[in-house]
Protein backbone atom coordinates (compact mmCIF):
# COMPACT_ATOMS: atom_id res chain seq x y z
CA UNK A 1 0.00 0.00 0.00
CA UNK A 2 1.25 3.63 -0.74
CA UNK A 3 1.92 5.12 2.00
CA UNK A 4 -0.61 7.62 3.61
CA UNK A 5 -0.31 11.37 5.05
CA UNK A 6 -2.27 13.01 7.59
CA UNK A 7 -2.02 16.18 9.67
CA UNK A 8 -1.59 15.13 12.80
CA UNK A 9 -3.09 16.74 16.32
CA UNK A 10 -1.29 14.68 18.90
CA UNK A 11 -2.82 16.48 22.32
CA UNK A 12 -1.54 17.22 25.58
CA UNK A 13 -1.38 14.14 27.02
CA UNK A 14 0.69 12.52 24.42
CA UNK A 15 3.66 14.87 24.90
CA UNK A 16 6.80 13.86 26.53
CA UNK A 17 6.89 12.67 30.05
CA UNK A 18 2.53 13.20 29.73
CA UNK A 19 0.21 11.12 30.87
CA UNK A 20 -0.43 9.45 27.70
CA UNK A 21 3.15 9.92 26.42
CA UNK A 22 3.31 5.62 26.10
CA UNK A 23 0.33 5.86 23.44
CA UNK A 24 2.08 8.06 21.46
CA UNK A 25 4.67 5.54 21.74
CA UNK A 26 2.73 3.01 20.71
CA UNK A 27 1.21 4.55 17.70
CA UNK A 28 4.54 5.67 15.94
CA UNK A 29 5.33 1.95 16.39
CA UNK A 30 2.15 1.03 14.74
CA UNK A 31 2.31 3.83 11.90
CA UNK A 32 6.14 3.04 11.21
CA UNK A 33 5.11 -0.59 10.60
CA UNK A 34 1.37 0.45 7.95
CA UNK A 35 3.54 2.80 6.28
CA UNK A 36 1.41 6.15 8.01
CA UNK A 37 3.24 9.43 8.08
CA UNK A 38 2.14 11.58 10.83
CA UNK A 39 2.51 15.17 10.49
CA UNK A 40 2.31 17.21 13.60
CA UNK A 41 0.13 20.25 13.38
CA UNK A 42 2.56 23.10 14.00
CA UNK A 43 2.33 25.01 17.47
CA UNK A 44 -0.94 23.08 17.48
CA UNK A 45 -2.54 24.44 21.36
CA UNK A 46 -4.90 21.97 23.71
CA UNK A 47 -8.72 21.88 22.92
CA UNK A 48 -10.10 22.42 26.23
CA UNK A 49 -11.41 19.33 26.24
CA UNK A 50 -14.73 18.55 27.77
CA UNK A 51 -14.29 20.15 30.85
CA UNK A 52 -12.99 23.92 29.62
CA UNK A 53 -16.30 25.61 30.20
CA UNK A 54 -15.81 26.96 33.98
CA UNK A 55 -13.53 29.54 32.20
CA UNK A 56 -14.18 29.50 28.61
CA UNK A 57 -17.34 30.12 26.85
CA UNK A 58 -18.78 28.65 24.05
CA UNK A 59 -16.83 30.78 21.06
CA UNK A 60 -13.26 31.13 23.06
CA UNK A 61 -13.43 27.03 23.25
CA UNK A 62 -14.72 26.97 19.68
CA UNK A 63 -11.77 29.46 18.79
CA UNK A 64 -9.22 26.83 20.21
CA UNK A 65 -9.92 24.04 17.84
CA UNK A 66 -10.46 26.96 15.03
CA UNK A 67 -6.60 27.94 15.48
CA UNK A 68 -5.30 24.05 15.31
CA UNK A 69 -7.81 23.56 12.05
CA UNK A 70 -6.21 27.08 10.19
CA UNK A 71 -2.78 25.46 11.45
CA UNK A 72 -3.08 22.32 9.76
CA UNK A 73 -5.10 24.54 6.30
CA UNK A 74 -2.10 26.25 6.48
CA UNK A 75 0.61 23.58 6.79
CA UNK A 76 -1.17 20.46 5.67
CA UNK A 77 -3.59 21.82 3.38
CA UNK A 78 -4.31 18.36 1.52
CA UNK A 79 -4.46 16.29 4.76
CA UNK A 80 -7.52 14.92 6.98
CA UNK A 81 -6.69 16.08 10.09
CA UNK A 82 -6.21 13.11 12.68
CA UNK A 83 -6.41 12.65 16.62
CA UNK A 84 -5.52 10.11 18.54
CA UNK A 85 -7.21 11.31 21.91
CA UNK A 86 -10.79 11.43 22.26
CA UNK A 87 -11.27 14.53 23.74
CA UNK A 88 -9.17 15.98 21.19
CA UNK A 89 -11.28 14.43 18.02
CA UNK A 90 -14.12 15.02 20.04
CA UNK A 91 -13.67 18.65 20.23
CA UNK A 92 -12.09 19.57 16.60
CA UNK A 93 -15.04 17.82 15.03
CA UNK A 94 -17.47 19.52 17.71
CA UNK A 95 -15.83 22.53 16.30
CA UNK A 96 -15.96 21.75 12.52
CA UNK A 97 -19.78 21.08 12.79
CA UNK A 98 -20.75 24.09 14.83
CA UNK A 99 -18.95 26.45 12.52
CA UNK A 100 -20.23 24.32 9.43
CA UNK A 101 -23.79 25.34 10.53
CA UNK A 102 -23.75 28.81 12.21
CA UNK A 103 -22.08 31.48 9.49
CA UNK A 104 -22.27 33.99 12.56
CA UNK A 105 -20.09 31.83 14.39
CA UNK A 106 -18.17 31.01 11.94
CA UNK A 107 -17.49 35.17 11.10
CA UNK A 108 -16.72 35.70 14.70
CA UNK A 109 -14.15 32.62 15.02
CA UNK A 110 -12.25 34.40 12.26
CA UNK A 111 -12.28 38.05 13.81
CA UNK A 112 -10.26 35.98 17.00
CA UNK A 113 -8.49 33.98 14.62
CA UNK A 114 -7.22 36.98 13.09
CA UNK A 115 -5.59 38.31 15.94
CA UNK A 116 -3.41 35.51 15.70
CA UNK A 117 -2.92 36.05 12.01
CA UNK A 118 -4.99 33.03 10.98
CA UNK A 119 -8.10 32.46 9.14
CA UNK A 120 -10.17 29.10 8.77
CA UNK A 121 -11.63 27.43 5.62
CA UNK A 122 -13.45 24.66 7.62
CA UNK A 123 -13.25 22.46 4.59
CA UNK A 124 -11.13 19.34 6.41
CA UNK A 125 -12.07 16.12 7.64
CA UNK A 126 -11.62 15.55 11.41
CA UNK A 127 -10.73 12.22 12.27
CA UNK A 128 -9.93 9.75 14.77
CA UNK A 129 -6.97 7.54 14.06
CA UNK A 130 -9.32 4.51 14.64
CA UNK A 131 -10.79 6.06 11.73
CA UNK A 132 -8.21 5.31 9.79
CA UNK A 133 -7.04 2.20 10.64
CA UNK A 134 -10.62 0.78 9.74
CA UNK A 135 -11.46 2.83 7.24
CA UNK A 136 -8.08 3.85 5.19
CA UNK A 137 -6.30 0.34 6.16
CA UNK A 138 -9.05 -2.28 6.79
CA UNK A 139 -9.11 -4.91 9.10
CA UNK A 140 -7.82 -7.30 6.22
CA UNK A 141 -5.05 -5.09 5.66
CA UNK A 142 -4.00 -4.74 9.59
CA UNK A 143 -3.94 -8.35 10.39
CA UNK A 144 -1.58 -8.79 7.12
CA UNK A 145 0.75 -7.43 9.17
CA UNK A 146 0.38 -9.43 12.30
CA UNK A 147 4.27 -10.84 13.06
CA UNK A 148 3.33 -12.04 16.41
CA UNK A 149 -0.52 -13.19 17.05
CA UNK A 150 -1.35 -12.71 20.63
CA UNK A 151 -2.86 -16.06 20.80
CA UNK A 152 -4.04 -17.32 24.25
CA UNK A 153 -5.19 -13.49 25.77
CA UNK A 154 -8.60 -12.84 26.34
CA UNK A 155 -9.37 -9.06 26.08
CA UNK A 156 -11.85 -6.67 27.31
CA UNK A 157 -12.70 -4.39 24.57
CA UNK A 158 -13.26 -0.89 26.55
CA UNK A 159 -14.23 1.59 24.13
CA UNK A 160 -15.62 4.13 26.79
CA UNK A 161 -17.97 7.02 26.12
CA UNK A 162 -15.94 9.80 23.54
CA UNK A 163 -15.19 7.98 20.56
CA UNK A 164 -18.29 6.55 20.63
CA UNK A 165 -20.70 9.47 20.90
CA UNK A 166 -21.84 11.15 19.90
CA UNK A 167 -20.23 10.85 16.51
CA UNK A 168 -18.99 7.37 16.84
CA UNK A 169 -17.36 5.20 13.79
CA UNK A 170 -19.54 5.00 10.90
CA UNK A 171 -21.01 2.14 10.71
CA UNK A 172 -21.35 1.21 14.57
CA UNK A 173 -23.61 1.01 17.16
CA UNK A 174 -23.54 3.62 20.58
CA UNK A 175 -24.55 0.94 22.24
CA UNK A 176 -22.45 -2.04 21.58
CA UNK A 177 -19.88 -0.99 18.69
CA UNK A 178 -17.81 -3.83 17.57
CA UNK A 179 -14.58 -2.49 16.48
CA UNK A 180 -12.23 -2.56 19.24
CA UNK A 181 -13.71 -6.25 19.41
CA UNK A 182 -13.02 -6.73 15.95
CA UNK A 183 -9.22 -5.21 16.32
CA UNK A 184 -8.36 -7.92 19.35
CA UNK A 185 -9.39 -10.63 16.84
CA UNK A 186 -7.39 -9.25 14.28
CA UNK A 187 -4.18 -10.00 16.50
CA UNK A 188 -5.41 -13.31 17.13
CA UNK A 189 -6.50 -12.65 20.25
CA UNK A 190 -10.20 -13.47 21.58
CA UNK A 191 -12.55 -10.58 22.46
CA UNK A 192 -14.80 -10.59 25.74
CA UNK A 193 -18.07 -10.20 23.18
CA UNK A 194 -20.38 -9.92 26.18
CA UNK A 195 -18.47 -6.99 28.06
CA UNK A 196 -21.52 -5.24 29.63
CA UNK A 197 -18.91 -2.10 30.47
CA UNK A 198 -17.59 -1.67 26.95
CA UNK A 199 -19.41 1.88 26.87
CA UNK A 200 -20.00 3.07 30.21
CA UNK A 201 -18.43 6.22 31.53
CA UNK A 202 -14.61 6.35 33.67
CA UNK A 203 -15.84 9.56 35.03
CA UNK A 204 -13.69 11.01 32.44
CA UNK A 205 -12.43 14.82 34.12
CA UNK A 206 -14.23 14.51 37.10
CA UNK A 207 -11.87 11.32 37.93
CA UNK A 208 -10.00 14.43 39.40
CA UNK A 209 -12.86 16.60 40.83
CA UNK A 210 -14.81 13.59 42.32
CA UNK A 211 -12.87 10.89 42.90
CA UNK A 212 -14.74 8.44 45.08
CA UNK A 213 -17.75 8.62 42.20
CA UNK A 214 -15.63 8.11 39.81
CA UNK A 215 -14.02 5.59 40.92
CA UNK A 216 -17.54 3.91 41.70
CA UNK A 217 -18.11 3.78 38.21
CA UNK A 218 -14.19 2.47 37.68
CA UNK A 219 -14.54 -0.33 39.83
CA UNK A 220 -17.68 -1.79 37.96
CA UNK A 221 -15.72 -1.35 34.56
CA UNK A 222 -13.00 -3.09 35.98
CA UNK A 223 -14.84 -5.95 37.63
CA UNK A 224 -16.93 -6.79 34.36
CA UNK A 225 -13.65 -7.32 32.74
CA UNK A 226 -12.73 -9.72 35.41
CA UNK A 227 -16.27 -11.23 35.60
CA UNK A 228 -16.21 -11.81 31.56
CA UNK A 229 -12.41 -13.51 32.40
CA UNK A 230 -10.05 -10.78 30.30
CA UNK A 231 -6.57 -10.61 30.71
CA UNK A 232 -6.62 -7.15 29.89
CA UNK A 233 -8.52 -4.38 28.78
CA UNK A 234 -8.07 -2.35 25.64
CA UNK A 235 -9.23 1.03 25.11
CA UNK A 236 -8.91 4.15 22.17
CA UNK A 237 -8.94 6.95 24.60
CA UNK A 238 -6.41 8.16 26.87
CA UNK A 239 -8.78 9.63 29.67
CA UNK A 240 -10.33 5.92 30.06
CA UNK A 241 -6.87 4.25 29.89
CA UNK A 242 -5.66 6.81 33.10
CA UNK A 243 -8.90 6.22 34.56
CA UNK A 244 -8.88 2.79 34.81
CA UNK A 245 -5.40 2.36 35.15
CA UNK A 246 -3.95 4.38 37.76
CA UNK A 247 -6.71 4.16 40.43
CA UNK A 248 -6.69 0.21 40.90
CA UNK A 249 -4.67 0.32 44.15
CA UNK A 250 -7.44 2.98 45.53
CA UNK A 251 -10.29 1.02 44.46
CA UNK A 252 -8.91 -1.76 46.39
CA UNK A 253 -8.14 -0.54 49.39
CA UNK A 254 -11.79 1.04 49.38
CA UNK A 255 -13.76 -2.13 48.26
CA UNK A 256 -11.07 -4.84 49.14
CA UNK A 257 -11.18 -5.68 45.86
CA UNK A 258 -7.89 -7.36 44.25
CA UNK A 259 -7.71 -5.65 41.09
CA UNK A 260 -4.66 -5.53 38.97
CA UNK A 261 -5.63 -5.47 35.47
CA UNK A 262 -3.34 -3.88 32.98
CA UNK A 263 -5.37 -1.23 30.56
CA UNK A 264 -3.35 -0.94 27.34
CA UNK A 265 -4.24 0.97 23.96
CA UNK A 266 -5.22 -0.72 20.35
CA UNK A 267 -2.26 0.37 19.23
CA UNK A 268 -0.32 -1.38 22.06
CA UNK A 269 -1.84 -5.07 21.01
CA UNK A 270 -1.57 -3.51 17.01
CA UNK A 271 2.29 -2.93 17.60
CA UNK A 272 3.06 -5.97 19.81
CA UNK A 273 1.74 -7.89 17.29
CA UNK A 274 3.39 -6.29 14.60
CA UNK A 275 6.82 -7.49 16.31
CA UNK A 276 7.40 -4.41 17.63
CA UNK A 277 10.38 -4.32 20.94
CA UNK A 278 8.26 -3.99 24.45
CA UNK A 279 9.86 -0.34 24.33
CA UNK A 280 8.81 0.90 20.62
CA UNK A 281 5.10 -0.45 22.06
CA UNK A 282 5.34 1.43 25.16
CA UNK A 283 5.15 -1.06 27.17
CA UNK A 284 7.29 0.47 29.70
CA UNK A 285 4.68 3.26 30.15
CA UNK A 286 2.57 0.74 32.02
CA UNK A 287 1.64 1.31 35.90
CA UNK A 288 0.44 -1.88 35.95
CA UNK A 289 2.42 -3.82 33.97
CA UNK A 290 1.06 -6.19 30.90
CA UNK A 291 3.45 -9.04 31.25
CA UNK A 292 2.14 -10.98 28.83
CA UNK A 293 2.41 -8.51 26.44
CA UNK A 294 6.24 -7.97 27.09
CA UNK A 295 6.57 -11.63 26.95
CA UNK A 296 5.38 -12.05 23.10
CA UNK A 297 7.81 -8.69 22.49
CA UNK A 298 10.49 -10.39 24.03
CA UNK A 299 10.44 -13.28 21.48
CA UNK B 1 -24.78 39.59 43.72
CA UNK B 2 -23.27 40.89 40.70
CA UNK B 3 -24.71 43.66 38.57
CA UNK B 4 -24.57 40.96 35.89
CA UNK B 5 -26.99 38.86 37.59
CA UNK B 6 -29.23 41.77 38.74
CA UNK B 7 -29.22 43.33 34.74
CA UNK B 8 -30.55 39.69 33.37
CA UNK B 9 -33.07 39.50 36.26
CA UNK B 10 -34.59 42.90 35.03
CA UNK B 11 -34.21 42.29 31.24
CA UNK B 12 -36.21 38.57 31.62
CA UNK B 13 -38.23 39.46 34.52
CA UNK B 14 -40.66 36.14 34.93
CA UNK B 15 -39.23 34.38 31.53
CA UNK B 16 -36.36 32.56 32.27
CA UNK B 17 -36.67 29.99 29.14
CA UNK B 18 -36.35 32.71 26.96
CA UNK B 19 -33.49 33.97 29.14
CA UNK B 20 -31.72 30.44 28.42
CA UNK B 21 -32.75 30.64 24.85
CA UNK B 22 -30.90 33.76 24.23
CA UNK B 23 -27.66 33.12 26.08
CA UNK B 24 -27.17 29.68 27.15
CA UNK B 25 -25.36 27.95 24.45
CA UNK B 26 -27.38 25.68 22.40
CA UNK B 27 -30.48 27.10 25.12
CA UNK B 28 -32.92 26.97 21.65
CA UNK B 29 -33.04 23.59 22.16
CA UNK B 30 -34.67 23.59 25.97
CA UNK B 31 -38.13 23.76 24.60
CA UNK B 32 -38.12 20.88 22.19
CA UNK B 33 -37.86 18.30 25.65
CA UNK B 34 -40.88 16.25 26.00
CA UNK B 35 -39.77 15.18 29.52
CA UNK B 36 -39.33 11.77 28.85
CA UNK B 37 -36.72 11.03 31.17
CA UNK B 38 -34.19 9.05 28.99
CA UNK B 39 -31.47 11.32 29.52
CA UNK B 40 -31.36 10.99 33.42
CA UNK B 41 -31.21 7.38 33.26
CA UNK B 42 -28.87 7.16 31.01
CA UNK B 43 -26.78 9.79 33.11
CA UNK B 44 -23.82 7.79 34.90
CA UNK B 45 -23.67 10.48 38.03
CA UNK B 46 -27.35 10.62 37.25
CA UNK B 47 -28.27 9.76 41.02
CA UNK B 48 -25.80 12.74 42.38
CA UNK B 49 -27.43 15.41 40.42
CA UNK B 50 -29.72 17.37 42.57
CA UNK B 51 -31.70 18.28 39.53
CA UNK B 52 -31.33 15.91 36.77
CA UNK B 53 -31.39 16.98 33.28
CA UNK B 54 -34.99 15.99 32.61
CA UNK B 55 -36.48 17.85 35.48
CA UNK B 56 -33.93 21.07 35.08
CA UNK B 57 -35.85 21.41 31.44
CA UNK B 58 -39.06 21.43 33.42
CA UNK B 59 -37.54 23.89 36.26
CA UNK B 60 -36.20 26.32 32.96
CA UNK B 61 -39.89 26.28 31.87
CA UNK B 62 -41.19 26.99 35.65
CA UNK B 63 -38.89 29.53 35.96
CA UNK B 64 -36.93 28.25 38.87
CA UNK B 65 -34.09 30.16 37.78
CA UNK B 66 -32.10 30.69 40.87
CA UNK B 67 -32.84 26.77 41.78
CA UNK B 68 -30.89 25.68 38.77
CA UNK B 69 -28.47 28.24 38.40
CA UNK B 70 -27.32 27.87 42.01
CA UNK B 71 -27.00 24.17 41.93
CA UNK B 72 -24.34 21.92 41.65
CA UNK B 73 -26.86 19.81 39.05
CA UNK B 74 -24.57 20.66 35.76
CA UNK B 75 -21.18 20.08 37.35
CA UNK B 76 -22.19 16.37 37.86
CA UNK B 77 -21.98 16.43 33.94
CA UNK B 78 -19.03 13.82 32.78
CA UNK B 79 -19.37 14.71 29.23
CA UNK B 80 -20.51 11.16 28.30
CA UNK B 81 -22.87 11.80 25.55
CA UNK B 82 -25.14 9.35 26.62
CA UNK B 83 -27.98 11.89 26.96
CA UNK B 84 -27.06 13.08 23.81
CA UNK B 85 -26.85 9.38 22.06
CA UNK B 86 -30.29 8.68 23.16
CA UNK B 87 -32.74 11.80 23.56
CA UNK B 88 -35.36 10.87 21.07
CA UNK B 89 -35.91 14.89 20.67
CA UNK B 90 -32.02 14.97 19.75
CA UNK B 91 -31.62 17.77 22.18
CA UNK B 92 -27.36 18.14 22.61
CA UNK B 93 -27.89 17.93 26.56
CA UNK B 94 -24.85 17.59 27.36
CA UNK B 95 -23.96 21.11 25.57
CA UNK B 96 -27.01 22.97 27.18
CA UNK B 97 -25.45 21.42 30.62
CA UNK B 98 -22.27 23.07 29.48
CA UNK B 99 -23.91 26.49 28.82
CA UNK B 100 -26.15 26.37 31.76
CA UNK B 101 -22.60 26.02 33.92
CA UNK B 102 -21.22 28.46 32.32
CA UNK B 103 -23.95 30.86 32.52
CA UNK B 104 -24.08 30.46 36.29
CA UNK B 105 -20.50 30.92 36.73
CA UNK B 106 -20.63 34.20 34.38
CA UNK B 107 -23.54 35.38 36.54
CA UNK B 108 -21.41 34.42 40.08
CA UNK B 109 -24.46 32.28 40.76
CA UNK B 110 -22.50 28.64 40.60
CA UNK B 111 -21.64 27.21 44.24
CA UNK B 112 -18.54 28.45 45.37
CA UNK B 113 -17.17 25.34 46.61
CA UNK B 114 -18.38 23.09 43.73
CA UNK B 115 -15.01 20.91 43.56
CA UNK B 116 -15.86 20.60 39.37
CA UNK B 117 -16.57 24.14 39.02
CA UNK B 118 -13.15 24.98 40.75
CA UNK B 119 -11.33 22.12 38.82
CA UNK B 120 -12.91 23.34 35.66
CA UNK B 121 -11.54 27.10 36.17
CA UNK B 122 -8.31 25.64 37.37
CA UNK B 123 -8.35 23.60 33.76
CA UNK B 124 -9.04 26.77 31.88
CA UNK B 125 -6.47 28.75 33.34
CA UNK B 126 -4.05 26.34 33.27
CA UNK B 127 -4.38 25.84 29.60
CA UNK B 128 -4.22 29.30 28.75
CA UNK B 129 -1.56 30.40 30.50
CA UNK B 130 0.95 28.37 27.76
CA UNK B 131 -1.46 27.30 25.08
CA UNK B 132 -1.18 23.78 26.25
CA UNK B 133 -2.01 21.65 29.65
CA UNK B 134 0.63 21.77 32.28
CA UNK B 135 -0.53 17.98 33.93
CA UNK B 136 1.69 18.00 36.77
CA UNK B 137 1.11 22.25 37.67
CA UNK B 138 -2.96 21.14 36.70
CA UNK B 139 -2.45 18.08 39.32
CA UNK B 140 -1.13 20.13 42.10
CA UNK B 141 -3.27 23.25 41.91
CA UNK B 142 -6.46 20.30 42.06
CA UNK B 143 -4.59 19.38 45.23
CA UNK B 144 -4.62 22.30 47.06
CA UNK B 145 -7.41 24.10 45.69
CA UNK B 146 -9.03 23.94 49.29
CA UNK B 147 -6.38 25.39 50.89
CA UNK B 148 -2.87 24.19 52.37
CA UNK B 149 -3.53 21.40 54.91
CA UNK B 150 -6.14 19.80 53.11
CA UNK B 151 -3.69 19.84 49.90
CA UNK B 152 -1.40 18.04 51.79
CA UNK B 153 -3.46 15.79 52.86
CA UNK B 154 -4.36 15.04 49.16
CA UNK B 155 -1.33 14.86 48.03
CA UNK B 156 -0.05 11.95 50.32
CA UNK B 157 -3.01 10.19 49.08
CA UNK B 158 -2.33 10.47 45.76
CA UNK B 159 1.38 9.58 46.05
CA UNK B 160 1.58 6.41 44.60
CA UNK B 161 -0.55 7.54 41.82
CA UNK B 162 2.44 10.23 41.31
CA UNK B 163 5.03 8.11 41.83
CA UNK B 164 3.37 5.44 39.13
CA UNK B 165 3.14 8.13 36.96
CA UNK B 166 6.66 9.49 37.45
CA UNK B 167 8.18 5.73 37.54
CA UNK B 168 6.52 5.53 34.01
CA UNK B 169 7.59 8.54 32.74
CA UNK B 170 4.18 9.97 32.03
CA UNK B 171 4.86 12.46 34.68
CA UNK B 172 8.21 14.84 34.89
CA UNK B 173 8.92 17.07 37.64
CA UNK B 174 10.61 19.71 34.98
CA UNK B 175 7.08 20.38 34.14
CA UNK B 176 7.30 22.68 37.22
CA UNK B 177 10.21 24.76 35.16
CA UNK B 178 7.99 25.96 32.54
CA UNK B 179 7.35 22.76 30.34
CA UNK B 180 5.61 21.99 27.32
CA UNK B 181 3.94 25.63 25.72
CA UNK B 182 2.82 27.01 22.52
CA UNK B 183 5.42 29.25 20.83
CA UNK B 184 2.91 31.83 19.41
CA UNK B 185 1.05 32.09 23.32
CA UNK B 186 0.63 35.85 22.59
CA UNK B 187 -1.36 35.62 19.59
CA UNK B 188 -3.29 32.86 21.14
CA UNK B 189 -4.34 35.04 24.42
CA UNK B 190 -5.22 37.72 21.53
CA UNK B 191 -7.49 35.17 19.83
CA UNK B 192 -9.15 34.01 23.20
CA UNK B 193 -9.47 37.50 24.17
CA UNK B 194 -11.16 38.91 21.16
CA UNK B 195 -13.46 35.98 21.15
CA UNK B 196 -14.58 36.70 24.75
CA UNK B 197 -15.65 40.07 23.50
CA UNK B 198 -16.95 39.21 20.64
CA UNK B 199 -19.28 36.74 23.03
CA UNK B 200 -20.47 38.88 25.66
CA UNK B 201 -21.31 41.72 22.90
CA UNK B 202 -22.84 38.81 21.05
CA UNK B 203 -24.66 37.92 24.14
CA UNK B 204 -25.70 41.77 25.30
CA UNK B 205 -27.07 42.39 21.95
CA UNK B 206 -29.93 39.10 21.90
CA UNK B 207 -33.15 38.73 23.42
Amino acid sequence: MAKKSYSFYPGCSSQKAASASNYQVSVDAMCQELDIELNEIPDWNCCSASIGYAGGGELPRLALSARNMALSEQAHPDQDIVATCAACWLATRETQERLGEDDELLAETNQALAEAGLKLKNDKKIRHMVEVLIEDIGYEELGKHVKKPLEGLKIAGYVGCQTNRPFGIHGESFENPKYLDKMIETVGAEACNDYEKKVSCCGGALAFSEPEKSQALIKDILESAYDNGADMIVTPCPVCQMNTEVYQDQINAKYGTKFKMPVVYYSTLLSVAYGKSAKECGLDGQVIRARQLEEIAGK
Amino acid sequence: MSDYNQQMIEKYRGNFLKEVEANVEEGDWVKMCMQCGVCSGSCPLGPHWEHPPQEIFMMIRANKREDILSSSSMWMCTSCYNCIARCPRGLPITHIMHGLATYAKRLGLAPKEQPTAKFAQLFWDNLTKTGRVNELKLGLSLYFMNGFGEGIKTALKMKDVGLGMLKTKRMTPMEMLGGHKCKDVKGLQAMLKKAEELEEARIGKRG
